[in-house]
């Protein structure tokens, strides 16, 4: 076991955890935001750099502070280490210039965009980007590319963090894109003319942090923050059946994997249920669905919830009490 | 004329070939090695002679190598990094193109050493003109029983190939050499685990430059000892320097480090001069990566101490008046050079090389080389110059690998240093017009 | 000036039979069985050399599709990997792909003048292939031959220290050499390749 120190929340986890891991065991503000690193894909993270945090003190038996930032989804704990995120105006300083870095070629086109609501890089410059750019050259361009019936590709929207690789690798089976070039032209595409069709590909929309991915069934069908949310479930062959319905009125509009508090879907589903299944009659509702109250997403729908409780960075070290 | 170690052969006729190596003294260190030492003891004898990464990061091998993983039953690898590609940089090249038994011999010692019963040559895409020498003087290693199985009855056995890149800067790095060989896209892994315990094939891998592995045969030969009594300090040794840019003899030199830089670019028996008695402007002392050194700042440092041809002495001063020997791939800049154009050229280069894997390196590289595009033809505005020291900034040290902080320094000392030089290109964009506006610009700018 | 709008296209499988002729077979199998069993992939970059070679200087998709049978992988695998290189060409080339240096040394030892020149002598832009499909010219970063600038190399060839003249003289060689090699060529491939 290692004792570790994060913003000054103190908390015991089995050595080889993550830095990134323990934050989210403590929950709250001090979570280091991720956009590349997806707990359920192995071999993601360290690529897209947010999770940059500071170690203060590598160990307790080594008090050096570790000579740069390191990406905290992928640098593991030692006992005695003391580290700092939302507490270090290094950190702070570091994500906003790698916020800047992604946006610089992203289109920004929001309005059009079906991601918007509930997209991982608008939360992200929402809270750490600049109001306006200082990016004066011409964004680049990907010509567009057909990858089939269910998935819409919006290359220009791609912030490269592997995820949907990791995707068709680990959960799809056969892969049949990838990342091809190399350097600020690399982009995600099938190079020869195909479909990615398969029982589970639908699963990288959801695992996709921007609206480079999106559901064509639900293409421009509705802004995500007029749905509502429930949890249900169907007897399915192929996976487990508990997705999320986006609803308006009685309709059913989408449907996506259920997500946990760091936006990572908790089961992979299968097509049939993403993409087929639209029916009221094809779904039993278990309950309104849990929304971040700080979501968009929960705009007009929950005023009266009352705000859960935040945790924040302490002004000194505490030891837990047991 | 200082001590050769690596290039003392060189000139003697058919040395390409494994006989006139062998007759002159050549795999005696196998010998050596092999017959009265234990690995550890080979081991040791590295560790002493102080030798240091001759590929850029001069980080002690010796040290390097105490850090393979021995506990496992995992093969070990030894990979040899001929992936030569930083710009200014043409030592390896030479050295394998010359004296190809040199490295043979010397990644014999030390796969030995390290308990590698594999060695791969990475070599670049560019050389392949090189795999057919390199394989050449395996074959006849392995003919005369220096390669292979029970090599020389010590009961040790080694298999050596050579195994092309295919044009890729970044497979210079370690980690992106490692997914290369592995077939992969040349995308440098996350660390740790460093390659010492989880490299190739996630087995305990060492690599190690060209350079550093030619001189392990001489290392072994000599005794690391003795071999730490040449050069100064902890730069220990002789080092090769790729000499190029201005000068009248471009070429690659063996010195024994602690000469002094002036003595290096005007000696005739090293770069012999400026080309045309032109004046010194500035000099890139190793490889494009590393700061660029003002005219005032090559010959003394800023505490006004001889500037000598050593890691240390490179480096007084840190970022703000000193460099780094890097590779030892020195280019010499004369009066009439333009150092924006320069810093715009680098920089293009790393956005070219750039894996595209992390944002930082990505987005900043293309967003730089755009930037100084814009300066250098004219285009440019007076608050770009701040913003690309701030692109700079905000690279630097927050990448996977070393490649965005080697693409962030030139342009951060560039402008340090030569920063009149921009201004001028952002308020004359008519006296930019030519590309050889070099000569034009010293008459406004001191 | 930099062109924002990025030039990948969809690539197409034509459905050519292509197979490695039996003596590179032999040294494709050699190859392979240099690296531990079920690590067959490392061997990609050395065989897509020798397939880049064997198809006339270029990938194609069905050249690719076969190397990927061959060594057990996936399709996407060798194109992620035949994309990342700069020395694999996806297109058809010139018979001589002339690649010159346009990096430090190269650039401030008259590189930049030897590619207007061979530009005008060749009457084509950066990465354009002449009429008779003789050469492709294309501007690299730093080949690693600073201390001889102006370099470029041609297929596997180097040539150092640059200026016009050997510019005229190299091109003019390759041309006769080629013309000599078209006559004695008897077979289409050979004529055609």
């Amino acid at each position: 076991m290692a004792k570790v120190t994060i913003d000054n929340h103190v908390v015991e986890v089995p050595d080889g955890t993550t830095i990134l891991q323990a934050a989210r065991l403590i929950g709250g503000d001090i979570v280091p935001p991720t956009m590349c690193y997806y707990s359920k894909l192995e071999g993601s993270g360290g690529k897209c750099r947010t999770c940059l945090v500071k170690v203060s003190q590598s160990s307790g038996k080594d008090s050096r502070p570790m000579p740069k930032l390191v990406a905290s989804c992928s640098t593991p704990v030692a006992d005695g280490m003391v580290v700092q995120n939302i507490t270090s105006p290094e950190v702070l300083e570091a994500r906003k210039a790698i916020v800047e870095f992604l946006l610089i070629n992203h289109p920004l086109d929001c309005p059009v965009c079906d991601q918007a609501g509930e997209c991982d890089l608008q939360n992200l410059s929402y809270e750490h980007g600049l109001e306006t750019t200082r990016y004066k050259e011409e964004r680049r361009d990907y010509p567009s590319v057909d990858i089939g019936p269910y998935v819409k590709l919006h290359m220009n929207r791609c912030i490269l963090c592997y995820r949907c690789v990791y995707t068709a690798d680990q959960i799809a089976g056969k892969r049949i894109h990838g990342i091809l070039y190399r350097g600020d032209v690399a982009e995600i595409s099938t190079f020869i003319q195909n479909s990615i069709e398969n029982e589970f590909s639908g699963n990288i929309i959801d695992v996709c942090p921007v609206g480079a991915l999106t559901d064509k069934t639900f293409r421009f069908k509705s802004r995500v923050w007029f749905l509502n949310p429930f949890l249900a479930h169907r007897d399915c062959p192929t996976c487990s059946g508990k997705v999320t319905v986006w609803k308006f009125g009685k309709e059913i509009y989408r449907v996506t994997g259920r997500k946990d508090q760091f936006g990572e879907v908790d089961e992979f589903i299968c097509n049939t249920c993403r993409f087929d299944k639209k029916g009221s009659e094809d779904w039993i509702i278990e309950s309104p669905a849990n929304i971040d109250k700080q979501s968009v997403i929960s705009q007009n729908h929950y005023m009266k919830i009352k705000k859960g409780s935040i945790i924040k960075p302490l002004e000194q070290k505490t030891e837990p009490q047991d | 004329m200082g001590r050769k170690i690596l290039l003392d052969k060189i000139d003697i006729p058919g040395i390409l070939g494994f006989d006139v190596y062998r007759n002159n003294g050549g795999y005696s260190a196998v010998e050596k090695a092999l017959k009265t030492m234990s690995p550890d003891q080979v081991l040791d004898e590295v560790k002493k002679s102080g030798i240091r990464g001759r590929g850029g990061a001069g980080f002690p091998a010796g040290m390097k190598w105490s850090f393979l993983d021995r506990s496992t039953n995992n093969p070990r690898y030894l990979i040899c990094n001929a992936d030569e590609s930083e710009p200014g940089t043409f030592k390896d090249r030479y050295l394998m193109e010359k004296l190809p038994h040199l490295l043979i011999e010397g990644l014999i010692v030390s796969s030995y050493a390290l308990g590698a019963n594999t060695c791969f040559i990475y070599i670049r895409g560019e050389f392949k003109y090189l795999v057919g020498i390199l394989e050449k003087a395996i074959f006849e290693a392995r003919k005369n029983g220096f390669i292979g199985k029970n090599i020389l009855s010590s009961g040790y056995s080694l298999d050596i190939y050579v195994h092309p890149g295919a044009g890729a800067y970044i497979c210079g790095e370690e980690t992106a050499l490692i997914e290369s060989l592995e077939g992969k896209r040349g995308n440098p892994r996350i660390k740790p685990p460093f390659p010492a315990s989880k490299g190739l094939y996630q087995c305990p891998t060492v690599v190690n430059n060209v350079e550093t592995l030619a001189s392990i045969g001489p290392i072994i030969i000599m005794g690391g000892e003795e071999y730490a009594k040449i050069g100064t300090g902890k730069s220990t040794g002789t080092k090769l320097i790729s000499a190029s840019g201005h000068i009248n003899q471009p070429g690659v030199y063996e010195i024994e480090m602690g000469i002094s830089v002036e003595d290096f670019i005007y000696l005739d028996e090293y770069c012999g001069g400026i080309r045309g008695s032109k004046k010194l402007k500035a000099i890139v002392a190793g490889g494009s990566s590393v700061p660029v050194l003002p005219e005032n700042l090559v010959f003394k440092t800023a505490k006004n101490e001889t500037r000598l041809m050593t890691y240390e002495s490179l480096a007084e001063g840190g970022f703000e008046s000193g460099t780094m020997l890097g590779s030892g791939g020195l280019i010499v800049y004369d009066e009439d050079a333009c150092m924006v154009r320069n810093t715009w050229n680098f920089s293009r280069f790393y956005h070219h090389e750039s894996c595209g894997q992390c944002s930082p390196c990505r987005e900043g590289t293309g967003w730089m080389e755009k930037v100084l595009y814009r300066i250098e033809h004219g285009q440019g505005r007076i608050e770009d110059i701040d913003l690309l020291v701030n692109i700079s900034k905000n690279i630097e040290g927050n990448t996977i690998c070393p490649l965005g902080d080697a693409a962030a320094w030139p342009v951060a000392s560039a402008i340090r240093h030569f920063r009149e030089e921009f201004e001028f290109h952002v308020k004359h964009p008519e006296k930019i017009k030519n590309k050889d506006h070099g000569n034009i610009q010293k008459l406004f700018v001191p | 000036m930099h062109n924002n709008q990025i030039q990948h296209k969809i690539h197409f499988r034509e459905n050519k039979e292509f197979h490695f002729r039996e003596e590179i077979m032999e040294k494709v199998k050699q190859i392979i069985s240099r690296y531990p069993e079920g690590k067959q992939k490392s061997a990609l970059l050395p065989i897509l050399h020798i397939a880049q070679e064997e198809n006339c200087g270029h990938l194609s998709v069905d050249v690719m599709d076969y190397v990927a049978q061959l060594l057990g992988i996936q399709s996407i695998e060798v194109y992620e990997v035949a994309t990342f290189y700069s020395q694999f060409y996806l297109e058809k080339q010139g018979k001589y792909v002339i690649e010159l240096c346009k990096t430090a040394s190269c650039a401030i030892c008259g590189g930049e003048d030897i590619l207007d020149f061979i530009k005008e002598k060749l009457n084509i832009q950066e990465g354009e292939t002449t009429d008779d499909k003789l050469f492709t010219l294309k501007t690299v970063e730093c080949l690693g031959g600073c201390g001889y600038a102006p370099v470029m190399q041609v297929n596997t060839e180097f040539y150092e220290f640059l200026d016009r003249q050997k510019i005229d003289s190299i091109i003019d060689e390759l041309r006769s050499k080629a013309n000599d090699e078209k006559a004695k060529a008897s077979t289409w491939a050979e004529k055609f390749c």
